[in-house]
């Protein structure tokens, strides 16, 4: 309940939170504080210093000019409530409305979530999906990081202590895409279980020409299924390939169980949420 | 005085806002937490990380040495203070007691017993502190399952109690008579049912805050608690040995209980002992996990049920067996709860001529566990609502007919079940069971059900019944006390109804809430009775300073016991007003009528004296009858002749996944009878409450602990509790037959939706199941149990 003793800062720009990062190797950035603050107050977290990226400028904000732009610090509640992402990327204000609840909505972040790479969050899977990757900013300037190259391991980013993820970029979409996240929701942290998230382009001749699917929850990082991707490419989204390609959906994943969920029932309902996930991203296809 | 002009509509009955939310619901009502006093320390606790073992040493020396440390202290330091006393044991069977002390001394038997305490300036830098008291461990073996801590090498826990066995008790016929009328019957069900472990979860922790006045030598303890009287007592003469009008315990707004408030815990004496070493107030407020870890749990029992039956449903004989996992030690009133609350229950609402119910109390290294909304009566209900469906399935009779064929009828009450429990005083199972069935349209749900099953269906339909009966308002002290079913106590309550020289009226109770309500109810129920206006009433209570005494708010008695208390007191102030009133209008006492807030002489309302100048007239007191004391107040002390008995049923439709045993909660009808309701929107209130704590634990709710005992559900992100996206609309209806036990006709509301919904819940989900051949699942009946159950049968 009580944390270790900590610093405190709040920079006012990327730069200057940069260098107190350099300064602090023990620091950690604070983004909405969800996943950060009760790892504190439980005192499985003790940073030496906090850098509050509230009032830093410019890390929020939604940009739907051909490739997507989300700021960092943009709030699921901000993701979920966007007019302009419904219409762009729908799968995205649609998971923003299953993470944690109304309170997490309002101040978790984007950016934190995928700094943070909890095995079991919501948006990691989707930003796998959409083949989104992140700018970080450290000391030496910035860098764009893949979304597949930033989730190492469980809790671990390929971010160095003094980076500072600032953005998220994800390619505008061609052809005719759909899109859908479909989660077994855990019954008391709320987390993903098993989360699947579907982005599957359609070619004129009416086959699939890109299926990224990306799950969460089974594993010990976000990991895309590319036996299922493998099983779509080329054929029609039909409810055969969908079926085959949910068949294969736990191939190669080395799959967590515990005492709420074996890794044997993490596999099974990998197939069925991979089915349901591409059934509606086919329905969105119009 | 102003008269009122006309006579007020009647309060009793409306659904009226609850008085005290505001302030509660918005940040203005004081919690244990937000008490501030001037010089405040803040206790941090030494928590054992092992299940089982002997403390080898305890270095305290770095933590002393730390800034802002007051003292720290050990079970050593305490050595010479009682440990927490038992209340409650086993009626009429040897009990091997064994409570906690304020500190562990030598050995500890459950992660999370406190083995030393820090007091410092701030809570920061107690828990600081706390981290650097190095204590070194000898480990022992551990145990956590009841069953196997009463075999043949199981590790012990307590010298006293040889393996681990807290007490057998029984009820009901001798076993070999039931066994006999088992063995005559034509239909046999056999079925081994857990009811497991449950975490209470009150929004807010627990804790408390000791003063001691060094001037006085007066203790003051702050404490979130159900039952501060009791507390006083227990604390004062069982544990500090400081006499009782020494100690005030004030209980400010509580946050929540569902019973885990009601016992006396280690840190209520600590703090008044700690303020007294150090000279300084002291408080010590838990966080989550420790309440999780170190508050009491509920439930957790195993039971074997054997039952016989007719072919046409009627059960005939029913055999109980039950480990009771009571943890590592006794709390306060542990072990009446799986004995009078239970075993005395598990007849339900059927007329079984054949029981017998053995249940072994068990120590294992696990929290302690003791009365948990409900207490008892919600296992029970388990137990005897499994017991028909499991019945139905093996004649293949509907579930509503075999209970149906068993009720106890209208004309059976006041009905005694034979096992007991003191007798039912009043019911109309059939009614309600009726209704339910009616207003969730039981019949087009089967036949649904039998169609989605034809065609193949991968959304399996289950309707689950549970017709429940209760026991609230336990109270009569001559059944409950020691020589009966061992209660070390009376369970009576009391009110003192005082009306001021201006007419305001103070009612001072020894019940209290803990979010029940009470201010609201109780003024309905004075305001109708004294014929004062609603707002000019005041409820006081969770103070010993100023509130006469009362055992606690618990079993869902406030309204039964401690209203009955008030509603005495307002019948004496009315006798008292109305002698007054004779007086002043020159007319014999029996001549008066007292309506609505007036005395008049029979027949000339007009020339009334109101309760205001009546209660004006006896303050000045310059114009009395002879002998006529002034002030116009009155104090009952009320000891029902009976407990109540509501009782109900509910039905519950589900949905579950053929793919990956999900569920959904399609419809929850309940009809509940708590006899006459004061306050329809805080019964609903309650019954809401209620349901969604217990579908809880039929889907997903569970303490687990791993073999080595350690709490694996130890926080909120593991353990599950129901939150608004995952309860239902529940769609309530009520019959209601007056209680003849009180004045008031009321039965009780507090436990009523737990008691039913677990069993309702359970019997829906095994329903959708049934025709695969599933007879019964242990809860919580998660998705990968259900698909488990579902899998095609190999081998």
């Amino acid at each position: 309940m009580f944390p270790n003793q900590f610093d405190y800062h709040r920079p006012t720009t990327v730069a200057e939170a940069v260098g107190v990062l350099q300064q602090n190797p023990d620091a950690k950035v604070l983004a909405g504080g969800h996943s950060l603050l009760p790892a504190m107050k439980l005192r499985l977290a003790a940073p030496s210093a906090l850098v509050d990226l509230s009032k830093v400028e410019g890390l929020t904000g939604i940009s739907t000019n051909g490739s997507v732009v989300i700021g960092a610090m943009t709030t699921y509640a901000e993701l979920r409530d966007s007019a302009a992402l419904k219409a762009a990327l729908p799968i995205v204000p649609e998971t923003a409305y299953h993470v944690g609840d109304p309170q997490v909505q309002a101040v978790g972040t984007l950016g934190g979530s995928l700094a943070h790479a909890d095995p079991s969050a919501d948006f990691t899977a989707v930003a796998l999906a959409l083949d989104a990757s992140v700018k970080a900013v450290g000391a030496d300037g910035d860098r764009t990081i893949p979304a597949e190259e930033l989730f190492v391991d469980l809790f671990t980013t390929s971010l160095a202590p003094d980076e500072v993820l600032t953005e998220i970029h994800i390619p505008a979409a061609t052809g005719r895409t759909g899109m859908a996240y479909e989660k077994f929701r855990h019954p008391a942290s709320g987390y993903a279980v098993v989360g699947v998230a579907a982005v599957v382009s359609v070619g004129v001749d009416g086959t699939v020409a890109q299926a990224r699917i990306a799950v969460t929850g089974a594993t010990s990082k976000a990991t895309r299924a590319t036996a299922a991707e493998q099983a779509l490419v080329g054929k029609p989204l039909s409810a055969d390939s969908i079926a085959a390609a949910a068949a294969v959906a736990n191939q190669g994943l080395e799959l967590n169980g515990d005492h709420y969920a074996s890794a044997e029932y993490r596999a099974h309902l990998l197939g069925v949420y991979t089915r349901r996930a591409l059934e509606r991203a086919a329905a969105s296809l119009g | 005085m102003v008269a009122a002009q006309e006579a007020p509509a009647k309060l009793v009955g409306q659904p009226l806002k609850r008085r005290e939310d505001p302030r509660l619901i918005t940040g203005a009502g004081n919690f244990l937490d937000d008490v501030k006093l001037t010089g405040l320390c803040h206790a941090a606790v030494v928590r054992s990380p092992y299940a089982h073992a002997r403390i080898v040493g305890i270095d305290a020396e770095a933590a002393r040495r730390m800034p802002g440390v007051v003292a720290v202290f050990t079970g050593e330091d305490l050595a010479e203070v009682n440990p927490l006393p038992c209340a409650w044991q086993a009626g009429n069977v040897q009990n091997n007691v064994n409570t906690p002390r304020l500190l562990a001394l030598g050995e500890v038997h459950q992660v999370g017993d406190p083995v030393a305490v820090v007091v410092a300036e701030s809570a920061y830098l107690a828990t600081d502190a706390a981290a650097a008291v190095e204590v070194s461990y000898e480990e022992l073996p551990v145990v956590v399952d009841a069953r196997k801590a009463t075999e043949p090498g199981a590790p012990q826990l307590h010298d006293n109690a040889p393996n681990n066995v807290v007490m057998n008790w029984t009820c009901g016929k001798e076993a070999a008579e039931v066994d006999a009328a088992l063995a005559a019957a034509p239909v046999r069900v056999n079925q081994r049912v857990v009811n497991q472990r449950l975490i209470p979860t009150a929004m807010e922790p627990r804790g408390s805050i000791g003063r001691y006045d060094e001037g006085t030598g007066e203790y003051t303890l702050w404490a979130t608690s159900q039952a501060p009287h009791v507390h006083r007592l227990l604390t004062a003469a069982f544990v500090l040995g400081v006499p009782e009008q020494k100690i005030r315990v004030i209980a400010p707004n509580v946050g929540g209980g569902f019973g885990s408030k009601i016992f006396l815990y280690f840190d209520m004496p600590l703090v008044l002992w700690l303020s007294k070493q150090t000279g300084r107030p002291v408080k010590f407020f838990e966080d989550r996990s420790e309440n999780y870890l170190h508050t009491t749990h509920g439930r957790d029992h195993i039971t074997d049920i054997e039952v016989g039956a007719e072919p046409d449903g009627r059960i005939t004989a029913l055999k109980v067996k039950t480990w009771a996992n009571l943890g590592a030690y006794l709390s306060t009133i542990a072990p009446g709860i799986p004995t009078t609350l239970y075993g005395r229950m598990v007849a339900g609402c059927y007329k079984i001529p054949n029981i017998h119910v053995d249940v072994t109390g068990v120590y294992t290294n696990t929290a302690m566990v003791d009365a948990y909304r409900g207490a008892g009566r919600p296992e029970a209900a388990f137990v005897i609502e499994r017991v028909c469906d499991l019945v139905a399935a093996e004649t293949g009779l509907d579930p509503a007919e075999v209970r149906r064929r068993n009720f106890i009828q209208p004309e059976d009450f006041p009905y005694d079940s034979g096992i007991g429990m003191l007798p039912y005083d009043s019911g109309n199972y059939e009614l309600a069971l009726d209704r339910a069935m009616e207003n969730v349209g039981y019949a087009a749900l089967r036949q649904e059900q039998a169609a989605r099953r034809a065609n193949g269906s991968r959304k399996l339909l289950g309707v689950g019944l549970s017709s429940y009966v209760e026991v609230c308002g336990v109270a009569p002290s001559k059944w409950i006390g020691l020589a009966g079913e061992g209660w070390g106590a009376g369970l009576w309550e009391s009110a003192n109804v005082r009306v001021h020289l201006t007419g305001k009226t103070v009612v001072t109770t020894g019940s209290l809430p803990h979010g029940q309500g009470h201010e609201t109810t109780f003024a309905q129920l004075v305001a109708d009775e004294l014929g004062v206006p609603y707002d000019d009433i005041q409820i006081e209570h969770s103070d010993t300073q100023g509130t006469p005494f009362g055992f606690g708010s618990y079993g869902s008695r406030s309204l039964t016991v401690g209203g009955t208390a008030i509603y005495k007191s307002v019948a004496k102030v009315r006798e008292k007003a109305k002698e007054l009133a004779a007086h002043l209008l020159e007319a014999a006492p029996e001549d008066i009528v007292f309506e609505n807030g007036k005395a008049f002489v029979r027949g000339t309302p007009d020339a009334s004296k109101t309760i205001q100048d009546l209660a004006l007239a006896a303050h000045v007191a310059y114009d009395l009858p002879p002998g006529m004391e002034p002030t116009l107040e009155a104090t009952t002390f009320y000891d029902p002749p009976n407990c109540t008995f509501p009782f109900g049923t509910h039905v519950c439709v589900v949905e579950v996944d053929r793919d990956t045993g999900e569920i959904d909660l399609l419809r929850y009808v309940a009809v509940d009878d708590v006899g006459n309701v004061i306050n329809p929107l805080i019964v609903d209130g309650q019954v809401h409450g209620g349901i969604a704590q217990g579908l809880a634990q039929a889907l997903y709710e569970g303490a687990v602990y791993d073999d080595s005992g350690e709490l694996i559900t130890g926080t909120m992100n593991d353990y599950a509790i129901p939150r608004a996206r995952m309860v239902p609309t529940y769609e309530l209806d009520r019959t209601v037959t007056p209680s003849p036990v009180n004045p008031m006709g009321a039965k009780g509301a507090g436990e009523a939706g737990t008691i039913a919904s677990t069993p309702a819940v359970a019997n829906a989900v095994i329903d959708a199941l049934a025709h695969l051949g599933v007879r019964h699942l242990d809860m919580p009946l998660t998705p990968e149990k259900l698909w488990r159950a579902m899998a095609p049968k190999t081998g």
